[in-house]
């Protein structure tokens, strides 16, 4: 064992970490502004992945350029959610909050295995291809600009919530609903705009992973166990806690697949979890 | 507080309305009666789903509906109990009958193992983990080489029938009177659960964890104590099922389909209420098994589809499930006066 391949698996870890991260402040806003964990997110990523991938086979759209109709879908998807599902659960019992979310997962991963078939798919030839070699370190293209391509939409996302109006006012619906209807901030509204932002994030990095990785119904079941962890590591419900979190759930991976064996990356990810519920509860950035 | 002194006065502690314990015992000498009227085997087989699905989904209406946290791995323990039994059997030639409860004994060991760290938090931490826990068993067990790994156990067979190794190749019937047994054992104890201080102070710790507290009740100790109980009661339908089936993977024990089937078996049929998982279980259950007949090869995924859909529904439209359209005076005891 070399210090050049421990080197590509931090790289490796750090690229897929960054993409975690994204996908876990979608979820992480989500949860912050009316405390329901989206179980269905793995699911919605998957379906960012399969809208990219049609767009793709069906019109001929790169991934790269059908990223702005991927995000607007599943904004949209996201809003339609909060319509149909959300907006009667937000009262109930977190049981029946976390049964709803787990139902539109089953629904929305069996319907498009009945659409789609549980085939493995992949794009063929997209722009962005080949791979960068530094010294002895392999770099995959896409990978690597997937990652900046997320790295940038999360500082987007961090920079929105944190310094325009409407992020202000999702802020303020976070912390105290009430208080925040009583000022003339819609909460409704708020939380539909929360839907759309947390999915829009989910097409950002399915939209950029179509271009390198397979795409299949289960695809996302991982994906959303890892945004799980982040989101717990991180403190459920801060965004910039996320963003750390992710590089290290990336890195474990990378790391302990490397170093013990990559079948059981989900149990050092789940080793994390342990850890993390037994030492830190509150995760790293966490407001409780 | 008024709808906890509503719920008070309307569970009777003992005497129950007559009419509902006759209507109960008539119900039961059926079951015991119903293979003798030489039924086919498949009715057989699905009277023998239904109990087993039905005391899968009590199960989890242990942990879920009594003491208020979501399970969303309960599959695992129906995998540590099926693999239990067929292992034990074919390295050793222990009897199931004495390694179903080295499968609950083990449950039980990772149920406090989960249940420490996990429930002392709020619930959100428990359902991922239980996500992860039911996908990482299903990982392990297929790449464990001591049981078989990915292709599983195929338990070898008796030449015949044999009550001690459980095995019966003639006929479904003995199946049907070992579900039958255990579904009753676990109903009454369930029921006498639901009726004890163990089980009041439960619901106090699902409903109020604060209040809870103020009373001297270990919040978290209780959750750990219902997630164990839940866990027992889990494994050995696992073993039988293992027996009925004599071959057991990962893919089919460790199914991520099992602990979406428990949750929204008890969901549909009223949560936190013991009697729901039997409704929900009588209408799912054949449910499922004739859509697999109909619609062959893809049942599978449109079954799932619908299961996505009805737990919507439920959750939107009745979150106290299909039990709660029974008017509450029949389940109550008669009237005083």
């Amino acid at each position: 064992m070399t210090s050049e391949i421990i080197i590509q698996a931090i790289v490796t870890g750090l690229m897929m970490g960054l993409i975690y991260a994204l996908i876990a402040a979608g979820l992480s806003l989500i949860f912050g502004l009316m405390e329901i964990v989206n179980f269905a997110h793995g699911e919605h990523l998957m379906l960012s992945m399969f809208s990219s991938f049609w767009l793709w086979s069906l019109f001929g759209l790169d991934p790269l350029f059908s990223i702005p109709i991927t995000i607007l879908l599943l904004a949209f998807c996201g809003i339609i959610t909060h319509y149909f599902l959300i907006r009667y659960i937000l009262k109930a019992k977190m049981l029946i909050q976390i049964c709803a979310t787990f139902g539109l997962s089953i629904f929305i991963r069996s319907i498009a295995q009945l659409l789609w078939t549980p085939d493995f798919r992949n794009v063929d030839k997209p722009l962005l291809e080949g791979r960068i070699e530094i010294g002895s370190v392999f770099i995959g293209q896409p990978q690597l600009y997937a990652s900046l391509v997320c790295l940038v939409a999360f500082f987007g996302l961090y920079w929105f919530v944190t310094k325009t109006e409407t992020g202000l006012a999702l802020q303020a619906t976070a912390q105290d609903r009430h208080a925040a209807e009583i000022l003339g901030i819609p909460s409704n509204k708020m939380f539909a705009i929360g839907w759309a932002i947390g999915l829009g994030c989910v097409g950002v990095a399915g939209g950029m992973m179509a271009n390198y990785f397979f795409i299949f119904t289960d695809v996302g079941i991982n994906f959303a166990l890892f945004a799980f962890v982040a989101v717990a590591l991180g403190g459920f419900g801060s965004i910039i806690g996320c963003l750390y979190a992710g590089i290290i759930i990336g890195l474990v991976e990378s790391l302990g697949g490397l170093l013990i064996d990559p079948s059981f990356k989900l149990l050092y990810v789940f080793a994390i979890y342990l850890l993390v519920v037994i030492y830190k509860p509150q995760g790293l950035f966490g407001r409780y | 507080m008024d709808s906890k002194l509503a719920i008070a006065k309307s569970e009777p502690i003992w005497n129950t309305n007559n009419r509902v314990i006759s209507i109960l015992a008539g119900l039961i000498i059926l079951l015991f009666a119903l293979p003798l009227f030489g039924m086919n085997s498949f009715y057989l087989h699905l009277f023998i789903m239904i109990f087993m699905h039905a005391v899968m989904a009590q199960s989890w209406n242990v942990i879920a509906g009594f003491s208020g946290q979501i399970s969303l791995g309960h599959g695992a323990f129906f995998g540590i109990g099926a693999y239990a039994t067929s292992f034990f059997y074919m390295e050793y030639g222990i009897t199931p009958w004495i390694s179903i409860f080295f499968g609950m004994f083990v449950s039980a060991i990772f149920a406090v193992l989960i249940g420490i760290p996990m429930l002392r938090l709020s619930g959100h931490y428990f359902a991922i983990a239980t996500l992860l826990i039911g996908i990482s068993f299903q990982v392990v067990f297929q790449r464990w080489d001591l049981v078989g790994a990915a292709s599983g156990l195929w338990v070898t067979m008796t030449p015949e029938d044999s009550w001690s190794a459980l095995q019966f190749h003639s006929s479904k019937a003995p199946y049907y009177y070992v579900f039958l047994i255990f579904f009753l054992i676990t109903f009454f104890l369930v029921w006498l659960l639901s009726r004890s201080k163990l089980g009041y102070r439960l619901r106090a710790v699902r409903d109020d964890p604060q209040a809870a507290l103020s009373l001297c009740i270990n919040v978290s100790n209780y959750k750990i104590i219902a997630y164990v109980i839940s866990a027992m009661i889990m494994a050995p339908m696992g073993s039988l099922f293992a027996q009925y089936i004599l071959i057991i993977d990962p893919d089919r024990v460790f199914n991520i389909e099992i602990s979406i089937i428990v949750l929204l078996i008890t969901v549909l049929g009223g949560i936190g209420n013991v009697w729901g998982p039997i409704i929900g279980a009588a209408i799912l259950v054949p449910i499922s098994e004739y859509s697999r007949i109909y619609l062959g090869g893809t049942g599978g995924a449109v079954d799932l589809i619908f299961y996505g859909l009805i737990l919507m529904i439920i959750c939107i439209f009745r979150p106290n499930g299909l039990i709660s359209f029974i008017p509450k005076d029949i389940l109550e005891r008669k009237k005083q006066r």
